[in-house]
C-alpha cells in the first residue's frame, strides 16, 4: 500500500450498505481510518421486519441491529450527524454540525427516503415505514380497537403492511392503488392476480384502478399540515369515492437521499449514477453503494438501474470497496464489471415470495414453471425465451423449488450477449 | 471455527445454502440443518452465509 492507506475513507449512510461498506473496506485490505456518518441515531439495522415482525410487535429492536464484523471493531461511528453536502474537488464532506471531514475516498450510503402523497389534508394520522421510528410509530397505532387503515400504494411494502394489519386483527383494511393489481409492475399480471385472491382471502380490501385525490380531517378546513386540517379521518379517491380512515400508510415509492451530493456536476436524476464498478461521476475515489446507487449490471443489458433488494447493500459494498481500495493504495488492475443477480423476497400473511434474477425485464413473457396459481407456484420470466428472472409464491418448499433455477439463471450468458 | 444458528430466528430462507452449500442445508420440509463445527478452510463460505441470512441469525464463534 502507498501513503494513502492512513488516510481516511467517509461513508455516507449508517445502514446496512454502510456498515457492509466499512466491513469490506478493510476485507479489501483498508487500514486507515473509516468515518461512517449516519443521521439516525442507531447503530445499523435490518429493515425488512419493520413492515412484518416489529409491525407484529414479534422482534424487538435488539433483534434487528447488525452485528459488525470483528475487523471493523476500530470504524468511527458518528451517528445522529447528518452529511449536509460534498464538495468532491475538494474531498470534503460537511456535516449538520458545521464541520467538515476531508477524505481519501467517499463511499455514498444514504439510501432512500418514501415518498409522500403531495394531495390536499391533514398530515396527522398518515405514516410511512422506512425506519424503525416509523414501524413503532404505526404500530401504537394498528393496535388500537377498532382502528380502519387504509394503505395507499399496492407495492411490496403496503402489501406487507396490509398483510401484517390483519394479522393483528385491524377488520377494515383497504389497500388502493391507480394500478388494476398489487405488485403488478415487479411479477407482472399472473402473479399479481394469485396475490390479490390471496390477500382478499384473509380479508383485505382492495380499490384499484383508482387514484387518491385527498385526504378528509376532522380539523374542519383543508389545510395541508395537519395544523387547520385535523387528523385525518378518510381518503378521498379520484372517483368521489371516500374511504373512512383513522390511519393512513402512505406506500408509493421512495426518493433517492441524495441532495447532499447537488453542486458536483453528477447525474442525480434517480439516485446517484454509477459505472460497472460502482464508482460515481468518473472518480475513482467516490463509490456508491445499496439502494441509492443507480448501477449497470454486466449480467443484464446495461441500462443502470437502481435495485430496492436486501441483497444489493452487500453485494454492491463488496464490488465498490475492492474498487475504491484498488484505486486509493495504487493497485487498481483489470476487474470483471458488477454483475448481481438479485434476489428478493416478501412475506405476507402465511406466504412468501422469492424471487431470484430479473422478473421484471421479462414480464411480457412469463410462464408457469411448477404448481398453479391458486395454491403453490413458480412461474418463470423469459426475454427472447432465455430465462432471465423466477419467482416462488406459496409455502417454504415452493422457495426451494425457485432455488432449483438459481444456478441456471447464474449460467445464463449476459442478456447483451 | 463454530456456527450457532439461532433457530427461534431462523425463517429457512435458504440464502445460506448457496453461500456455504457444505456447512447448511434446506431438508425434504424445508428446514434448516447445519454442520455445527466445519473445518476451518470453511470460514469465508461461512462468513458469506452469515452477511446474506435475511434475519441475521448465524453467528461464528471462534
Ligand atoms: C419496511 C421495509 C421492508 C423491506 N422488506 C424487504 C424484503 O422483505 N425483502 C427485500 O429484499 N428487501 C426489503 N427491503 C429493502 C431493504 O431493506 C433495502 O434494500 C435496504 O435497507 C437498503 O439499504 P441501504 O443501506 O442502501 O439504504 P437505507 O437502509 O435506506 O439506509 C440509508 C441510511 O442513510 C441515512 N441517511 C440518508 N441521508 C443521509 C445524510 N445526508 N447523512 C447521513 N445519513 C443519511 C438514512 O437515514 C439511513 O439510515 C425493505 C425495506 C423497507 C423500508
Amino acid at each position: 500500500m502507498t501513503g494513502t492507506a492512513t488516510g481516511r475513507i467517509v461513508v455516507a449512510g449508517a445502514s446496512m450498505g454502510g456498515l457492509r461498506a466499512a466491513e469490506q473496506l478493510r476485507a479489501a485490505g483498508w487500514t486507515g481510518a473509516v468515518t461512517v456518518v449516519g443521521d439516525e441515531p442507531h447503530m445499523p439495522y435490518n429493515r425488512p421486519p419493520l413492515s412484518k415482525e416489529v409491525l407484529a410487535g414479534k422482534a424487538p429492536f435488539e433483534s434487528l441491529a447488525f452485528t459488525p464484523k470483528a475487523a471493523a471493531a476500530d470504524v468511527e461511528w458518528r451517528l445522529g450527524t447528518k452529511v449536509v453536502a460534498a464538495r468532491l474537488d475538494r474531498r470534503t464532506a460537511t456535516l449538520d454540525d458545521g464541520s467538515s471531514l476531508p477524505y481519501d475516498g467517499l463511499v455514498v450510503a444514504t439510501g432512500m427516503r418514501p415518498r409522500r402523497l403531495r394531495c390536499p389534508g391533514p398530515l396527522t394520522g398518515r405514516h410511512t415505514v422506512r425506519t424503525l421510528a416509523d414501524a413503532q410509530g404505526l404500530r401504537r397505532e394498528l393496535t388500537r380497537p377498532g382502528v380502519r387503515v387504509v394503505v395507499v400504494g399496492a407495492g411490496f411494502i403496503g402489501c406487507e403492511v396490509a398483510a401484517t394489519a390483519v394479522g393483528l386483527g385491524v377488520t377494515e383494511v383497504t389497500v388502493v392503488d391507480p394500478l388494476p393489481l398489487p405488485m403488478v409492475g415487479p411479477l407482472g399480471e399472473l402473479l399479481a392476480r394469485a396475490l390479490l385472491k390471496r390477500h382478499e382471502e384473509r380479508g383485505v380490501r382492495f380499490a384499484l384502478g383508482v387514484g387518491v385525490s385527498g385526504f378528509e380531517g376532522d380539523g374542519g378546513g383543508q389545510g395541508v399540515g395537519g395544523a387547520d386540517g385535523g387528523r385525518v379521518t378518510g381518503v378521498r379517491l379520484a372517483d368521489g369515492r371516500v374511504l373512512p380512515a383513522d390511519v393512513v400508510v402512505e406506500s408509493v415509492g421512495s426518493v433517492a437521499n441524495v441532495e447532499w451530493l447537488d453542486g458536483n456536476e453528477l447525474d442525480l436524476t434517480d439516485g446517484v449514477l454509477t459505472d460497472e464498478h460502482l464508482r460515481v461521476g468518473g472518480r475513482p475515489e467516490v463509490v456508491a453503494v445499496g439502494d441509492v446507487a443507480r448501477f449497470p449490471n454486466a449480467r443484464y443489458d446495461g441500462v443502470p438501474r437502481r435495485v430496492e433488494h436486501w441483497s444489493i447493500p452487500t453485494d454492491t459494498a463488496k464490488h465498490a470497496a475492492k474498487a475504491l481500495v484498488a484505486h486509493l493504495s495504487g493497485t487498481e488492475g483489470e476487474s470483471t464489471p458488477f454483475a448481481p443477480l438479485p434476489t428478493f423476497w416478501s412475506d405476507q400473511h402465511e406466504f412468501r415470495l422469492q424471487s431470484f434474477g430479473a422478473p421484471v425485464l421479462g414480464r411480457d413473457d412469463v410462464r408457469v414453471l411448477d404448481g398453479d396459481p391458486d395454491g403453490d407456484v413458480l412461474v418463470g420470466y423469459h426475454v427472447d425465451g432465455r430465462l432471465v428472472g423466477v419467482v416462488a409464491l406459496g409455502g417454504h418448499t415452493t422457495a426451494m423449488g425457485a432455488a432449483r433455477y438459481r444456478a441456471q439463471l447464474l449460467k445464463q450468458p449476459a442478456l447483451t450477449s | 471455527m463454530k456456527v450457532v444458528v439461532d433457530m427461534n430466528k431462523c425463517q429457512d430462507h435458504g440464502q445460506c445454502v448457496f453461500a456455504a452449500p457444505d456447512v447448511f442445508s434446506l431438508d425434504a420440509d424445508g428446514r434448516l440443518a447445519y454442520a455445527p463445527d466445519p473445518d476451518d478452510a470453511l470460514r469465508d463460505e461461512v462468513e458469506e452465509a452469515a452477511d446474506v441470512c435475511p434475519l441475521q441469525a448465524i453467528r461464528i464463534e471462534d
